[in-house]
């Protein structure tokens, strides 16, 4: 895994404990994302996949450990420092997260607005070359309520590349997706990286998806990294959460069966009562 | 005093510091936010525009329903010329204020709130956040600042409608002398009954919106949580209005 040296380190996870009302989602996480590569957070759903990425963004502090992006740490940054660490991030939500009550071109050039003084045909070229590049040139003056799951998708991608970051990161890219709209998505994550040389973190249960694109993965389960390396290493994994995971079986570490009592007791107490 | 009563207690202060926590932001926020005035004009629009058409409505029927009260009340003393001051001390002074406010936060409040909660049920206020932008700022404050303007725009309407509908009943359709009524209201109708109600729509104005914007920008992210939200928006600017229209009635006729 490690065959690149940390000081390629942009994102370093280091032994992160964190809990939301008591429960722990995170004890001693240790994390590495490189510059320039696609680095896959991957695991079953609850794992905190989510709250990882509003650790790294900032939104979250955790209990202890240390969150470092681009060698800085995230919870010791003022206000202005936090905002000023984002601009250099483009994040990609779940459902897209458009302003709905702007259509697509404006939607683009949101971030441009808020934080240049470009002049208008600059924005103009910058949102259509942006957009172009995703494919919706011809989209321009949709608004959100007119576009596909995949389209939003798509346009929020453009919207996260406007202001060149250098970190792009993916929330769940893939899901509810048609295959055609999951390929194009995929394509889209690949191009970004080597055209751009973009440092991407994606966070996805999709295995098979991920395992095309990305260069290094880390596989969450009970508030660790339970594997981590390229997705053919965990392919071949022996422990048995990767095996379940990667394979998709219904019953193993994480049981198929919420906790309960005994069922031959339940039913038979049941009975009694009649 | 019980633990639960404690409870009680230690919410409500913990809501009414958090509001007005929320407040201070967006006052800090409103010198920037000029910088922008066509969001503002769009929520002025919003909320003030889209609001007009009940507002006219609702003034109208009031005004004609205190010519009649007025009417039959001053018909009983023989003094039916008094019926445009009932109306239009009635109107500027509370009814103008309040049942804009009322009908403002039924109208408008609930939909500043259901839209705000839903934009952070979609994520849209993060990922503001997320490209460095504050919603607080991009998104409360010129929301905020259309409804605080729209609202005593809106007053005003109501309560020049509502004199007309008064004088539709009491002069056209009762027969009140035109002459008689106008001069008895120009008689008793001062400056600072007006600047009662311009100063009253003005703290409504602060109310209802500061109660939308918070409710919304607090809200749950769910669909339940957006629901629940809306109808506290409803429930809380309607009581806060009556609440604070009676401190300033009282308030004002101290004052006189």
């Amino acid at each position: 895994m490690s065959d690149v040296s940390d000081g390629d380190a942009v994102i370093e996870v280091r032994d992160v404990r964190y809990s939301i009302g008591g429960r722990p989602i995170f004890d001693g996480l240790n994390i590495t994302a490189r510059r320039g590569r696609i680095t896959a957070f991957m695991g079953p759903s609850g794992t905190g996949k989510t709250t990882l990425l509003r650790l790294i963004t900032g939104q979250s502090q955790p209990e202890s450990g240390s969150v470092k992006v681009f060698g800085r740490e995230v919870s010791g940054l003022s206000h202005a420092g936090l905002f000023a660490l984002r601009r250099r991030m483009g994040m990609l939500f779940q459902n897209g997260a458009l302003l709905t009550d702007l259509d697509v071109y404006e939607n683009v050039a949101f971030p441009l607005r808020a934080h240049t003084k470009l002049p208008e045909p600059l924005v103009r070229q910058l949102v259509l070359t942006k957009l172009h590049a995703v494919g919706l040139r011809g989209a321009a003056r949709l608004m959100p309520s007119e576009l596909s799951g995949g389209m939003a998708r798509r346009v929020a991608l453009a919207r996260a590349i406007v202001m060149d970051p250098e970190i792009l990161i993916y929330d769940e890219p893939f899901v509810g997706l048609d295959p055609i709209s999951m390929g194009v998505i995929c394509r889209l994550i690949k191009q970004m990286n080597e055209a751009l040389g973009i440092t991407s973190i994606v966070v996805s249960h999709d295995v098979q998806e991920l395992a095309t694109i990305a260069h290094d993965s880390f596989l969450l389960s009970g508030g660790k990294v339970v594997a981590s390396g390229t997705p053919e290493e965990l392919a071949r994994s022996a422990l048995p959460e990767v095996k379940q995971f990667m394979a998709g079986l219904a019953d193993g570490p994480v049981a198929f069966h919420y906790p309960a009592q005994d069922y031959r007791s339940e039913l038979l107490d049941d009975a009694e009562a009649k | 005093m019980s633990a639960a009563n404690d409870n009680v207690a230690a919410a409500a202060l913990r809501k009414i510091g958090s509001v007005t926590l929320f407040f201070f932001q967006i006052l800090a926020r409103i010198a920037p936010a000029l910088a922008k005035p066509g969001l503002i004009i769009k929520q002025i629009y919003n909320a003030g525009a889209r609001s007009l058409v009940i507002v006219m409505l609702s003034g109208m029927f009031v005004g004609m329903v205190l010519g009649l009260l007025g009417f039959d009340v001053f018909q009983r003393f023989g003094s039916e010329d008094y019926v445009g001051v009932l109306a239009a001390l009635g109107n500027l002074k509370v009814l103008g204020p309040v049942l804009t406010a009322l009908l403002f936060a039924g109208r408008a409040g609930t939909s500043l709130t259901s839209e705000i909660g839903l934009m952070k049920s979609t994520e849209q206020l993060t990922a503001m956040q997320m490209m460095a932008v504050d919603p607080v700022r991009y998104v409360v404050v010129p929301r905020f600042l259309g409804g605080f303007l729209s609202m005593p725009l809106l007053a005003a309407t109501f309560t020049l409608i509502a004199l007309y509908g008064a004088q539709l009943i009491g002069v056209q359709q009762m027969g009140v002398d035109a002459g008689a009524y106008w001069s008895q209201t120009q008689n008793a109708v001062h400056l600072r009954d007006v600047w009662e109600g311009v100063v009253k729509s003005l703290v409504f104005g602060i109310a209802v919106n500061l109660v939308a914007v918070y409710e919304g920008y607090h809200s749950e992210p769910t669909p339940e949580g957006v629901g629940l939200a809306t109808t506290r928006t409803v429930v809380i600017s309607s009581v806060l209005v009556l609440l604070l229209n009676y401190l300033l009635t009282a308030a004002f006729l101290t004052k006189n």
